[in-house]
């Protein structure tokens, strides 16, 4: 199922500064695997030691939070766009 | 190299005072050249998304807030460069917590607010690696 995957900013180091790329599969999980796979040195951003995705990536399907539909397993159509959205945080310490 | 000009660095400096005592965030937009320098345009301040107890000494720009700052700066034919935020009461320094949230490439600008006035005003960058902040302005 091939899909768009738009890169933000930050991220595109590590995609040749291509702010959008090409993957193939029938979800989610499927298409940022396959994405991943073309692109190892963006592995460690995106998942964990785990082989989790990080806590700080988001997933958006269109407009909206993969969150709020099936999550990773959420299935893809052709021409799908997915986005990459980090969250941003921080803070002066524990105090 | 990050090029803040005064009117935005300016601008920080009053949402930090402004949001005192509590954290200030945003997003710094503008663009980049072939050498890597980043020349900031304008700021876009972002409502802190922490719970109101935690905001002290913590921010949050969720990624909702995120794509609403990348579509804005696009608008503007701009880029998203980096993001801002205030210590209150606290060094104008990278915290742990900072370091551990933070993603490469991305310019990182802290501005120190004591008693609700804004003081040192940085700009750091997290090594490839993560293990380290590089201190840029």
């Amino acid at each position: 199922m091939p899909v768009t995957i738009q890169i933000p900013t930050a991220l595109r180091v590590f995609t040749d500064k291509k702010p959008e790329i090409q993957a193939d599969g029938a979800t989610v999980a499927e298409a940022i695997a396959d994405f991943a796979s073309s692109y190892p040195d963006i592995k460690r951003h995106l998942y964990d030691e785990d082989g989790t995705l990080r806590s700080f990536i988001n997933i958006y399907l269109g407009d909206t939070n993969i969150k709020n539909l099936g999550g990773l397993e959420t299935p893809l159509k052709d021409g799908d766009t997915l986005m990459l959205v980090p969250a941003i945080a921080g803070g002066s310490g524990p105090r | 190299m990050i090029l803040l000009p005064d009117s935005a660095s300016m601008a920080i400096r009053s949402e930090g005072e402004r949001s005192y005592p509590n954290e200030c965030c945003g997003a710094l937009l503008g663009e980049m050249d072939e050498s890597g320098a980043r020349a900031i345009s304008e700021i876009l301040p972002i409502d802190n998304g922490r719970e109101t107890e935690e905001r002290y000494h913590r921010f949050v720009i969720g990624p909702d807030d995120f794509m609403a700052a990348e579509k804005t700066a696009r608008e503007l034919g701009l880029g998203v460069i980096g993001f801002y935020h205030s210590h209150p009461d606290h060094p104008a320094v990278p915290s742990d917590y900072d370091r551990d949230h933070a993603l490469p490439w991305y310019s990182y600008v802290i501005v120190a607010v004591e008693s609700g006035v804004s003081g040192d005003l940085t700009s750091w960058e997290l090594d490839a690696d993560r293990s380290q902040f590089i201190k840029e302005l």
